[in-house]
């Protein structure tokens, strides 16, 4: 990751042929050759250096390595108390930033498209492009928004329709949109605009359903979206920090830099720094409560009981390793041995993604998805190996933690039928009355 | 359609790659492309033709064999070829239309088995085009990793489907359970086993290759797992369900090609230069009369009308009930104009004929699109046919073009309009919770039912 990063001053969004020869300095892997036919594969210009001129002049000095060190250290602590600052502000900026940041990524991605398939003379592209986006996300803000704001929702006529008719609405959109494709379709440019089509569901497909995942984590409680994303940053910094002091040994030809000492390394820092973050977390309320929306005061509330996940526990240390720490029993918080096995996630699969997108880059050429970070490439570059662990602690959610939403439940039952509602109530009846939780006698109150 | 379908003697598509270099020499022996100049080293740069700005640059896919049986051969051998292809193609049509009705007679549980078999199918065909255009038959990993993923994608979905709707007998077995309630974990363990087999397959030079095939992969799944299991759903709801909309688009395919062969003038789009607006617009008011009919005909029986149940007692799926309200018939009062053309003040008809209308009007206007998007397709990748499976048709994709959009129409149509959620999965969820949740969602519903009058205070059910 210390590799030189001489850019020369280019302006973004010209045409790649003029600056084909003249844009890397240095591309892991293969090279690309400069004849004629290969003008497509030839590597695409990297954008104009953004490191504010501020940190230019201080760091003037230094060699151009330590240079490069100070301003990827400066750019993280930035991004690091961006973080905190955003947690403070609350669900609703998190919504809003995770919203931009899926934006940011979708252009990133699609604008590599459009380099690498030279699309830019199909002008109805980039509107299809982002029109698609746009449906994807109301169909999802939509589902989102029914589910959790169900009360706000009955209130307002127009929002009631609407979320009633929701899919159908999304499903209009859409087809709309396939339409017009298909009626921009162009002679001599049939495969080109398949291509963009499919990389653009491809990429909707990974970045926006990933974000979606996200938000509904996040209204778990926002502990569920502070460890996972915390896990994935420290595991990168970890194991780069072993596998710069220590690494030794290749760990796949992908990414030439990685090391198994780092990736080892990164394994265990990471299970314990996650332990130690949800047992500082599990204390506060606001975050380990559902985040509701509160009718009366229209505004998100973070407040309630605890569920015994976040309640310390007596747990009995097994005896291999009592002798070793002399306790015979611990307090832990419950939520921490989820946490172990969300740190295990983050530092043995989730390097995947970050393969997966260092193979991307490989293939069609590109050292960075963008350069909006000084230092660090693009917001993609940041989030690639978060792809898969937003949907991984979904998944383990509804799994393990919790059964269905109950106040998705309820609003379900009050669409049906009465004749259904009153069979689904006597069978929920009969049901709690043998497993003894309701009595015939407590049916009078 | 009334192309001639001839086809020279080419090798089957298991043979039809030819090495790389020789690629801008194949059937279109005139296509100069700059693949001839690949013949360095690093494969990667085969690619200046695919992500070529013009698609006058790609070299054709050599067209599979002539498949059709001897048989017909030599019975049809007197007339000209265009006939000789006109009654090819209408034995197989027939061919296939009683094939339907015949599975319709099996039942559900075939029909079932038929969708499931028609999708790997179209799977196989797109993904043969796929291999076929990134000559990636030298990477047979990528083979058995296209083949894992549709695997794991129907696991996940079939998985969703029987928890649905045969709650019952999967209660009943222990390990049933066991896999339901981890359902969606298991799931994407299986499908994150084949993004990291992916990963670890990526290989030096070839990686841009592999990552079309990854993408082309998914986008297929995309369109045909997800459509089927739509259809499957819909099939669920009532078969009645399933057999207009599709009987709606055979039709319109059909009857447009019936209008425009005998009065097509105006082109209609560029991208298939044989369909004209008189086609279109004449199919458009035929299918909505078919449907009309067909929807009054179907709605009769309970066979095709009732959701169908899997019954654990009789271990099988059974299709009785009391038929919903939109299939009993009800008097409306025509407006006046119709009134006047048809000379009666009522009529009678199936509330369920209604909706047909809009199916039938969907199946005629966007459908088409789906066949529009797939000739744009077969254009771009310069292919005659998806795969040459049906002689005188082509591929399974090429029938079911139309189809794509149909199915998640019906499906978002159904529950949009027709039903809320399904009672039943509303009741398996609710059992699912923690016991404190149930009683909190037990005593919420109680205060509501009272609320409406559905429950009375008094009375204990």
């Amino acid at each position: 990751m210390t590799e030189l990063r001489q850019r020369v001053a280019h302006e973004p969004d010209a045409p790649p042929e003029d600056k084909e020869s003249e844009s890397e300095a240095k591309v892991d892997g293969e090279t690309a050759s400069d004849s004629e036919s290969r003008a497509e594969s030839a590597p695409l210009p990297v954008s104009a250096d953004d490191t504010p001129e501020v940190l230019n002049r201080a760091l003037s000095n230094l060699s151009s390595r330590w240079k490069n060190w100070w301003v990827r250290g400066i750019l993280t602590l930035a991004m690091i108390a961006f973080f905190f600052i955003i947690i403070y502000l609350g669900p609703m900026v998190l919504m809003i930033i995770v919203m931009c940041v899926q934006i940011k990524c979708f252009h990133e991605i699609i604008t590599i498209g459009y380099n690498v398939y030279h699309s830019y003379d199909l002008p109805w592209f980039r509107t299809l492009s982002w029109y698609f986006l746009l449906c994807v996300n109301y169909f999802f803000y939509g589902e989102t928004v029914t589910d959790y704001f169900f009360t706000l929702v009955q209130r307002e006529e127009p929002l009631r329709i609407l979320s009633k008719y929701h899919r159908f609405i999304s499903f209009t959109l859409y087809l709309i949109g396939f339409c017009m494709f298909v009626l921009s379709l162009v002679k001599k440019h049939y495969r080109l605009q398949f291509y963009m089509f499919g990389w653009t569901h491809v990429t909707l497909l990974i970045v926006v359903t990933q974000s979606h995942l996200v938000i509904h984590n996040l209204f778990e409680g926002m502990i569920w979206f502070i460890v996972p994303i915390s896990c994935v940053i420290c595991n990168d910094i970890m194991a780069y920090m072993f596998g710069f002091f220590f690494g030794r040994t290749p760990l796949i030809k992908l990414s030439p830099k990685k090391t198994w000492e780092g990736f080892i390394g990164g394994f265990f820092a990471t299970v314990v720094f996650g332990l130690l973050l949800s047992y500082v977390m599990s204390g506060y309320r606001c975050f380990v409560c559902p985040v509701e929306y509160n009718n009366d005061t229209n505004s998100f509330t973070v407040d309630c009981e605890p569920s015994d996940l976040f309640r310390l526990q007596e747990y009995n240390i097994p005896g291999v390793i009592q002798s070793v720490i002399g306790w015979k029993t611990v307090r832990m918080y419950p939520f921490q041995i989820h946490s172990i096995a969300l740190s295990t996630f983050a530092s043995l699969i989730g390097p995947f993604g970050g393969f997966f997108a260092s193979g991307f880059k490989r293939a069609f050429k590109i050292k960075d998805f963008a350069n909006t970070i000084p230092g660090h490439g693009g917001i993609m570059d940041r989030f690639d190996c978060q792809y898969l662990m937003a949907t991984f602690v979904n998944v383990y959610i509804a799994s393990f933690i919790r059964g269905p939403n109950p106040s998705k439940l309820i609003q379900q039952f009050l669409t049906l039928r009465p004749d259904q509602q009153l069979h689904i109530f006597n069978t929920l009846r009969s049901h709690l009355i043998d497993k003894g939780m309701l009595t015939s006698a407590t049916e009078d109150e | 359609m009334l192309e001639l379908r001839y086809r020279g003697s080419c090798p089957s598509p298991g043979e039809a790659v030819s090495p790389p270099p020789r690629e801008g020499e194949a059937a279109g022996g005139d296509h100069e492309t700059e693949s001839t100049s690949d013949k360095e080293t690093d494969i990667d740069d085969r690619y200046g033709d695919l992500d070529s700005r013009t698609d006058s640059d790609i070299p054709e896919i050599p067209a599979s064999s002539d498949r059709t049986p001897e048989i017909l051969k030599k019975a049809l051998s007197g007339l000209s070829s265009r006939w000789k292809n006109w009654w090819i193609r209408g034995i197989l049509t027939l061919t296939m239309i009683s094939l339907f009705f015949l599975i319709i007679y099996m039942g559900s549980f075939m029909l079932m088995l038929l969708v499931l078999g028609i999708q790997v199918k179209c799977f196989h065909e797109i993904i043969t085009i796929g291999y076929r255009v990134y000559h990636s038959y030298d990477l047979p990993w990528f083979r058995t990793l296209s083949w894992y993923f549709l695997l794991c994608v129907n696991y996940f979905f079939y998985g969703e489907t029987v928890a649905d709707y045969f709650a019952t007998f999967v209660q009943r077995e222990e390990q049933l359970q066991f896999l339901i309630r981890y359902h969606r974990f298991i799931s994407f363990a299986l499908y994150l086993a084949g993004f990291c087999m992916f990963v670890l397959s990526l290989v030096k030079k070839h990686y841009r290759l592999q990552f079309y095939m990854f993408a082309w992969t998914h986008v297929t799944l995309l369109i045909t797992v997800t459509q089927s299991h739509l259809v499957i759903q819909n099939l669920f709801e009532g078969m009645i369900w399933f057999l207009v909309p599709i009987s709606s688009v055979i039709c319109n395919d059909i009857t447009a090609y019936l209008f425009g062969f005998f009065f097509g003038r105006t082109p209609l789009i560029k991208l298939s230069p044989k369909k004209t607006w008189e086609g279109f617009i004449g199919g458009f008011f035929s299918t909505v009369v078919f449907g009309f009919i067909a929807a009054y005909v179907l709605s009769k029986y309970q066979y095709f009308v009732c959701p169908v149940e899997y019954r654990s007692d009789v271990n099988s799926f059974v299709t009785e009930c009391e038929p919903s309200e939109l299939f009993q018939l009800q008097t409306y009062s025509l407006p006046p104009f119709l009134k006047a053309v048809l000379r009666q003040e009522r009529v009678s008809l199936y509330p369920f004929q209604i909706h047909s209308i809009a199916l039938s009007t969907f199946a005629s206007l966007i459908g088409p699109f789906g066949g529009f998007f797939a000739s744009g397709f077969k254009r771009a990748f310069k292919i005659k046919d998806f795969a040459n499976t049906i002689p005188g048709h082509g591929g399974i994709m090429d029938r079911f073009d139309c189809q794509y959009l149909m199915a998640t129409f019906v499906h978002v149509y159904i529950t949009s309009f027709i039903r809320g959620p399904n009672p039943s999965k509303v009741l398996q969820q609710l059992l699912v919770l923690q016991p404190e949740q149930q009683l909190n969602i037990y005593k919420t519903l109680k205060i509501h039912l009272i609320e409406k009058g559905i429950l009375q205070p008094a009375l204990k059910v």
